[in-house]
């Protein structure tokens, strides 16, 4: 037996070290806002916080999630209330697949970044991919979050 | 597995479920006569589209497939707004895959075209008969009442009736045999911008798409299936696979010989995803490769080239004598262009949940076609279609890959052999390399120029395997529809023309991608003819202007004919808000392109930038002329999304096959857009009062060529094939 803290609360699970965390919080834990896009860390569909650090849950093992504080797209923190405003705002996603790793990454670019300029928002973002192709409404959005903060 | 257990059955009722309880049946809602209505003692229900409570929730049935076009918020907001109701009792619920619901086939770009109206007559039906209960109620004739945000108000006297409190008198009154639609002035959703009404679900990870279907008890499986189209399984060795934890059985499955059936392979069954893809792996299968072994896709690709440098079957419509013209002519102009297979790559892979049981088969998957998943389920299991139920999830990405349920039959075969729920998982690796795929295409252009630089002969070959070979096995010439988008059918008024296609024999599966044939036949024509104007010392804009020719509208056997009038419309529209034919720094050009699909008006003016031979998008302006809009913010959504995904094709996009195996794999060679290479993107759409149009699809075509038009206005050279990646300049 294994326990995972996700979004602040802890989930006693039986799985293989080596799963990854991805697998495991979808599968076993049973939260599937985080999504599978391709297994090896090239489209960020599965981003999730750890430790307050954006992380690829397809290419860490479960392992190496054991102790520490995962935040999830079911979870909450500032800037994703704040982002998930924007997004509204902008009416962002098409098919919403892949906005759940779009979102966290986004806030773990406000967290390290709190007024982004478009080029540090490419280069924070380029490592999600967005099938349908809403990349300009979300350098918006995040633009328009920081507004929000800073109202 | 607590997760997983404690999640009942009823969550998807309540998702994605009809109404239970015989609350409902059947109607063909485009016949008047038809409308059956289905209320009960709670629920005022006058068609199969519109469901009140007595609390005033108005759940409407949403019978297209969402899969990012916004469909379930646009057909919703086009009945509750013929309803005069209010948007936030409004509660969407998708319809399961049935044929009382008329056509739910998702593609083609033909949801708000074909079914606008029928939605928007669902809607005034229940209107006017929540008019006349009230009008009952008060002892006033209809015309003494109105209606307004869930109310009906009496003119008389401003009393107000919530729709809410007359379910029970609205279920006395009979359909009516004829409603008027509202007039455009007073529209309170249609044309207006109107947010997703799943936008909380989204940016809260709650929406349930086909691969967070849940079941008690559920299974998890992959298949091996083998590297080239329609191999078999020689041998396997299963040992180290049922070694991994979590692997429950392995086994193999037989291909089914449908268009939409399983290519077939060895299964592995297990109790988490994870062990599924980890059994796979460490499967050991000799497979017998079959007939397409030797596929090698450049090579063919080339083989096709030369086809279209011969003489071909000739396609209709002639006009002329292309050879004169070509003799008299000035100067000839020819050129051949060359695609490479596309796949789809939605984010969300391929997956399917089946539960076969007592006679019953269950699927929830995200599915562009439910009738069809509910007929192959059926056929595979030999049991009538009334024992299928297909719930249809949020599809992450659609783009045709989900019109064709092959994964949904595997889900099902799985399913009835291990007695339990299956949910069958493509990796990214699967979906990549065993897809239905974008056919390759190669073209050849060539035209004759009198002395004013007017294009006076066109002959046009094009060769690609056909969509058709999926469904006929050994067709191999293109299907009339295929030749229809836009190649033999371009909207120039020129003298002589002949169009040709060569033969092209399949080596994989060929199915749709959005945008289709368009894609690679806007890529040729929209190249060349900018060849043209070059050749003819014209500027690119004016010089299609004028091929295009005066305003007209063709004779054609179509629902919604071509309008020269409204094409260039959309081309002066994009050329202006670029601001055409200004002065733009070293190294930049503007490239223009514009194609007519799926009845559909579209040009995009690109600027780029080659500096140090290294190209850089920096603007897109695209002008949609799609007749009436439902959404606004939705159809400007598609058109940025359109731009990006031509971006895709024009910088990116490539599948190659060797020795029958694709080359590809995951997005790290399949590569698509990201966020920094998208420049800001204009959208402008144009508002008129003619018929509704396609929207998902049309944006896509005029943006490769527009970006290779500009390339080749910045530098002067020509490129006519993709990706450009290829060419070393991305």
């Amino acid at each position: 037996m294994k326990t995972l803290t996700i979004n602040g609360k802890n989930h006693n699970i039986e799985a293989h070290d080596d799963m990854p965390l991805l697998w495991a919080i979808r599968d076993i834990v049973g939260l599937t806002g985080t999504k599978y896009g391709c297994g090896v860390s090239q489209c960020g569909a599965c981003s999730i916080l750890i430790d307050g650090e954006l992380a690829r849950s397809c290419s860490l093992p479960l392992s190496y999630g054991i102790g520490k504080n995962i935040t999830t797209i079911e979870g909450k923190t500032d800037n994703l209330e704040i982002l998930r405003k924007a997004w509204s705002e902008i009416n962002v996603p098409q098919c919403g697949y892949c906005q759940s790793g779009q979102l966290i990454a986004a806030s773990a670019l406000l967290d390290n970044n709190p007024n982004p300029t478009d080029e540090d928002i490419d280069a924070a973002m380029s490592g999600n991919i967005c099938r349908c192709g809403t990349y300009p409404r979300i350098r918006k959005a995040i633009h328009t979050a920081v507004k929000l903060k800073n109202k | 597995m607590e997760g997983i257990q404690n999640m009942s059955r009823r969550n998807f009722v309540k998702v994605f479920g009809l109404a239970s309880g015989g609350l409902i049946i059947g109607c063909q809602f485009t016949s008047e006569n038809e409308i059956v209505r289905i209320d009960d003692g709670t629920t005022f229900a006058p068609n199969l589209f519109v469901q009140l409570k007595k609390d005033g929730k108005l759940i409407l049935i949403c019978s297209r497939s969402e899969m990012g076009q916004g469909i379930r918020t646009s057909l919703g907001s086009a009945i509750a707004d013929e309803m005069d109701a209010d948007w936030k009792y409004v509660e969407i619920q998708q319809a399961t895959g049935d044929k009382k619901f008329g056509n739910q086939n998702t593609d083609g770009s033909r949801s708000v075209r074909t079914i606008l109206a029928p939605m928007r007559k669902m809607g005034a039906i229940a209107k006017a008969m929540l008019v006349s209960a009230a009008a009952k109620k008060w002892e006033v004739s209809e015309a003494d009442c109105t209606t307004k945000m869930h109310y009906v108000i009496n003119k008389n006297n401003n009393k107000k009736l919530f729709f809410g409190d007359l379910v029970e008198d609205a279920m006395k009154i009979e359909v009516p045999k004829n409603v008027t639609l509202k007039n455009k002035k007073d529209f309170n959703y249609i044309g207006k911008k109107l947010k997703s009404i799943d936008i909380n679900d989204f940016t809260h990870g709650s929406a349930t798409f086909g691969i967070d279907a849940r079941l008690p008890n559920m299974k998890f499986a992959t298949i091996a299936r083998c590297p080239s189209a329609f191999g078999s399984v020689k041998s396997v060795d299963k040992t180290k696979a049922m070694a991994i934890a979590g692997v429950e059985d392995v086994f193999e499955v037989e291909r089914v010989k449908r268009p939409f059936g399983m290519l077939g392979g060895v299964a592995v069954i297990a109790n988490n995803t994870w062990s599924a893809i980890q059994g796979r792996n460490n499967l050991e299968i000799t497979w017998d490769k079959g007939s397409n072994a030797k596929y090698d896709s450049k090579k063919y690709t080339q083989r096709l080239t030369n086809r279209v440098h011969t003489r071909a079957k000739v396609v209709p419509p002639t006009k002329g004598s292309v050879n004169k013209a070509f003799a008299n002519a000035s100067q000839i102009v020819e050129a051949t262009y060359q695609l490479p297979h596309l796949v789809h790559a939605p984010m969300e892979v391929p997956n399917a949940l089946v539960w076969v049981h007592d006679g019953k088969c269950e699927v929830w998957a995200p599915v562009q076609s439910p009738q069809s998943a509910r007929a192959e389920a059926a056929a595979y299991l030999g049991i009538d279609e009334e024992h299928v139920t297909i719930n249809v999830t949020f599809l992450g990405g659609g783009f045709g890959r989900k019109s064709k349920p092959d994964f949904v039959v595997e889900a099902v075969a799985l399913s009835k052999k291990m007695n339990a729920p299956v949910q069958i998982v493509w990796t990214r690796e699967d979906d990549i390399q065993h897809s239905y795929y974008h056919t390759t295409n190669a073209q050849y252009l060539k035209a004759s120029l009198d002395k004013n630089g007017t294009v006076t002969g066109w002959l046009h070959r094009t060769a690609f395997p056909t969509i058709n070979s999926t469904f006929m096995p050994g067709a191999n010439y293109a299907a009339g529809w295929e030749i229809g988008q836009g190649m033999n059918n371009n909207p120039f008024e020129i003298e002589n023309v002949r169009y040709e296609n060569a033969k092209a024999e399949p080596h994989v599966r060929i199915g749709w991608l959005r945008s289709v044939c368009a894609i690679f036949h806007s890529f040729g024509i929209n190249s060349f003819i900018d060849e043209l104007a070059a050749k003819a010392e014209k500027d690119p804009l004016q010089f299609k202007l004028d091929l295009i020719g005066k305003d007209r509208i063709r004779e054609e056997k179509s629902p919604h004919p071509l309008n020269t009038k409204r094409l260039k419309n959309v081309m002066n529209i994009a050329a202006k808000k670029a601001n055409w034919g200004r002065k733009l720094p070293e190294g930049h050009a503007l490239g223009i392109a514009f194609y007519y699909s799926f009845y559909s008006y579209v040009a995009t003016v690109v600027e780029v930038s080659v500096i140090n031979n290294k190209v850089k998008l920096h603007n897109v302006w695209t002008a949609l002329d799609c007749g009436m809009y439902l959404n606004k913010d939705n159809v400007i959504n598609q058109m940025e999304g359109s731009a990006v995904f031509g971006m895709s094709i024009a910088l990116h996009g490539k599948i190659t096959a060797k020795d029958g195996a694709i080359e590809q794999s995951n997005f790290h060679d399949y590569i698509l857009t990201r966020m920094h290479e998208v420049p800001p993107i204009d959208i402008t759409i144009v508002d008129n009062d003619e018929a509704p149009t396609g929207v998902g699809e049309p944006g896509v075509p005029p943006v490769a060529p527009a970006i290779v038009n500009a390339i080749y206005n910045a530098t002067g050279k020509r490129y006519r094939t993709l990706p450009l990646s290829e060419h070393g300049i991305v």
